[in-house]
């Protein structure tokens, strides 16, 4: 694959402006903790990865990405808008009436968008009947899903863990936000989930951990070959709040809105890192 | 029976799950894009022969009905028209917000083909009785909801829920019905159809209650009542014009199903009697807002009043 690295850093520092900016801007607060994990995420995915067309959003070949956890939208949207998608303007009608972009993804609203999602336990179910059409088609496009950790804790989500590996879905690659909180708090005191990379392994995946706001570790990850026609799941461990540092690795940076002067002070960093 | 007037069609006789096992080969041997699963119950919702034809175009996701909704979604996205089958209890509940959220909300062409509807497996008792879930899918924007009264039916309303854009949901059976039609004809959505006129009382039902709705008029005619019987197998949407034209020629009107009383077809009737103020007298028949026992079909259908018997007895008593 022919990235730059360096490209690919920018666009990840902008997505984060972006969803800062929104946090500051939009009516009652965003999920800026769990936005912020995955900046380096989409930036991979939608600027890397992932074959995509923003001018023909139908086209057949097209890779799928689906964000099971919708509430990722201000990221996604972000990342959608850069890649073409839509009018970066979008994002500042963010969560007003009726817009085009929204706490949870609405397909009908969103161009391009695959598929609708906000609730919890949903996406990589979807994800594996995605990857099994294209396996009928002997199609040679991938789906990529985005999943939470906390969506971890629904049963529906090990059911699609379980059918894929059964199904040996070569073309489907999950990537785990693993942030460790929930809205309440750490995902271990809330609902143990470790050993993580032990149960994918045990549901037939192929596992790679990787530090999730590294691109080159990101992109290393998607280039490795999964073997034996396994499922490839990424276990990306991330930051919650990554960027504002007054809430890096906090519970409380799940949903708020930031007041202007925090955000000014966390957009100065990112500025300055540039 | 309707008397169409031609040479039968093979299907006549069979429970309507097993025409949709036909049906449902003979429709993707024409189209590609037609795939079928199921969740552990593939001789149940009779996708046997389908999977015998189209090895490639089956899956069996295991007991996993929320998954196997999802995926179905997920299916679309490759262009795919995916047969949801299962048991109508778990479609409608255990997958219940997949149905929701991932299927209905998103506009996607799944078909969800329930077999085991109503009290059709009865000695399986009410964990695996559907009497909740037409009111469940009725309840859900964009969702077509179809019922269909015998196997022609079946075989008629399996090909239009196929053409239409969004999602379906059919509800069959496990039991053989009593036959209605012979002959398959000239459906459409929506439409309710007018199998016998009467003058006293119109008997609506749906599904399988429309072969024991005619025997009950039958009956009542001995008794001296001529009872008219509609057949809505499209409960939602419904020809709301079509249904008030012909009940405006009755007295009395009494809904039929093998469902809760509580948000089915009586419901349906009900809300189309008050929205267009129409001067009748009207009652619903079907489960009372309990949890149904366990035993043989036909004594469930005793047992609750179902049968063309217990049918008479409910309208001589409604008139009385």
């Amino acid at each position: 694959m022919e990235t730059n690295i360096g490209e690919l850093k920018k666009i990840a520092k902008l997505i984060r402006e972006d969803i800062i900016k929104t946090g500051r801007d939009c009516d009652v607060g965003v999920h800026l903790g769990g936005n912020l994990t995955i900046a380096e995420i989409m930036a991979v995915l939608f600027f890397g990865v992932a074959n995509l067309d923003p001018t023909n959003v139908n086209w057949k070949d097209r890779d799928r990405i689906i964000l099971s956890k919708g509430h990722g939208n201000v990221a996604l949207s972000s990342a959608m808008a850069r890649r073409g998608f839509f009018p970066l303007a979008e994002l500042e009608k963010f969560d007003t009436f009726n817009s085009m972009l929204s706490m949870h993804i609405d397909k009908h609203r969103m161009p391009g968008v695959e598929i609708s999602s906000g609730s919890l336990g949903h996406g990589l179910n979807i994800a594996v009947g995605a990857a099994l059409g294209a396996r009928m088609d002997h199609a040679q496009w991938k789906t990529y899903c985005v999943i939470s950790d906390g969506e971890l804790m629904e049963g529906s989500t090990w059911e699609a863990l379980m059918s894929a590996g059964h199904f040996k879905l070569e073309n489907l690659t999950a990537i785990v936000d693993r942030n460790g909180f929930t809205i309440e708090g750490d995902t271990e005191e809330c609902m143990r989930l470790e050993p993580l990379a032990a149960k994918f392994e045990a549901f037939n995946w192929f596992v790679i951990e990787v530090d999730g706001h590294d691109i080159e570790e990101l992109i290393n990850a998607f280039e490795a070959p999964s073997g034996d026609h396994k499922p490839k799941m990424i276990i990306a461990n991330t930051v919650k709040g990554r960027g504002i540092p007054s809430l890096e690795g906090k519970a409380s940076s799940h949903f708020f809105k930031i007041d202007a002067d925090e955000a000014n002070d966390a957009l100065a960093i990112i500025e300055a890192e540039k | 029976m309707k008397d169409q007037n031609k040479t039968q069609s093979p299907l006549v006789g069979l429970a309507s799950r097993k025409a949709f096992g036909k049906v449902i080969v003979e429709l993707a041997d024409q189209n590609m894009d037609i795939v079928a699963t199921t969740a552990d119950l593939t001789d149940s919702v009779q996708l046997g022969g389908f999977q015998e034809k189209f090895p490639d175009r089956f899956v069996n996701f295991g007991v996993a009905e929320q998954n196997m909704m999802g995926a179905a979604a997920g299916l679309t996205l490759a262009g795919k028209i995916p047969f949801v089958c299962t048991y109508a209890i778990f479609s409608a509940l255990r997958a219940c917000e997949q149905m929701r959220t991932d299927v209905a909300y998103n506009g996607l062409p799944v078909k969800i083909v329930s077999s085991h509807g109503g009290i059709s497996f009865g000695v399986a008792g009410a964990t695996h009785q559907a009497i909740e879930d037409i009111g469940i899918y009725r309840g859900i924007a964009g969702m077509t909801v179809l019922v269909p009264a015998d196997a022609v039916e079946t075989a008629i309303i399996i090909r239009a829920a196929v053409k239409l854009p969004g999602p379906v949901y059919v509800r069959l059976n496990r039991i053989t019905e009593k036959t209605v039609y012979t002959n398959e004809f000239d459906y459409q959505i929506g439409k309710p159809d007018l199998l016998r006129e009467g003058e006293d009382i119109l008997l609506i039902a749906t599904g399988a209650q429309v072969g024991e709705a005619i025997d009950a008029a039958i009956l009542l005619s001995g008794a001296g009542i001529n009872a008219g019987v509609l057949n809505i197998s499209s409960i939602k949407p419904i020809d709301q014009k079509a249904v008030v034209e012909i009940l405006k020629k009755y007295p009395a009107v009494l809904t039929v199903e093998q469902h809760s009383v509580i948000n089915g077809l009586g419901s349906a009737v009900a809300e189309i009697i008050a929205e267009n103020n129409l001067d009748i007298r009207f009652m619903r028949h079907g489960l009372m807002d309990i949890f149904t026992t366990s035993g043989p079909y036909k004594d469930l259908l005793q047992y609750y009043q179902l049968d063309p018997e217990g049918i008479q007895e409910v309208v001589l008593r409604f008139l009385d």
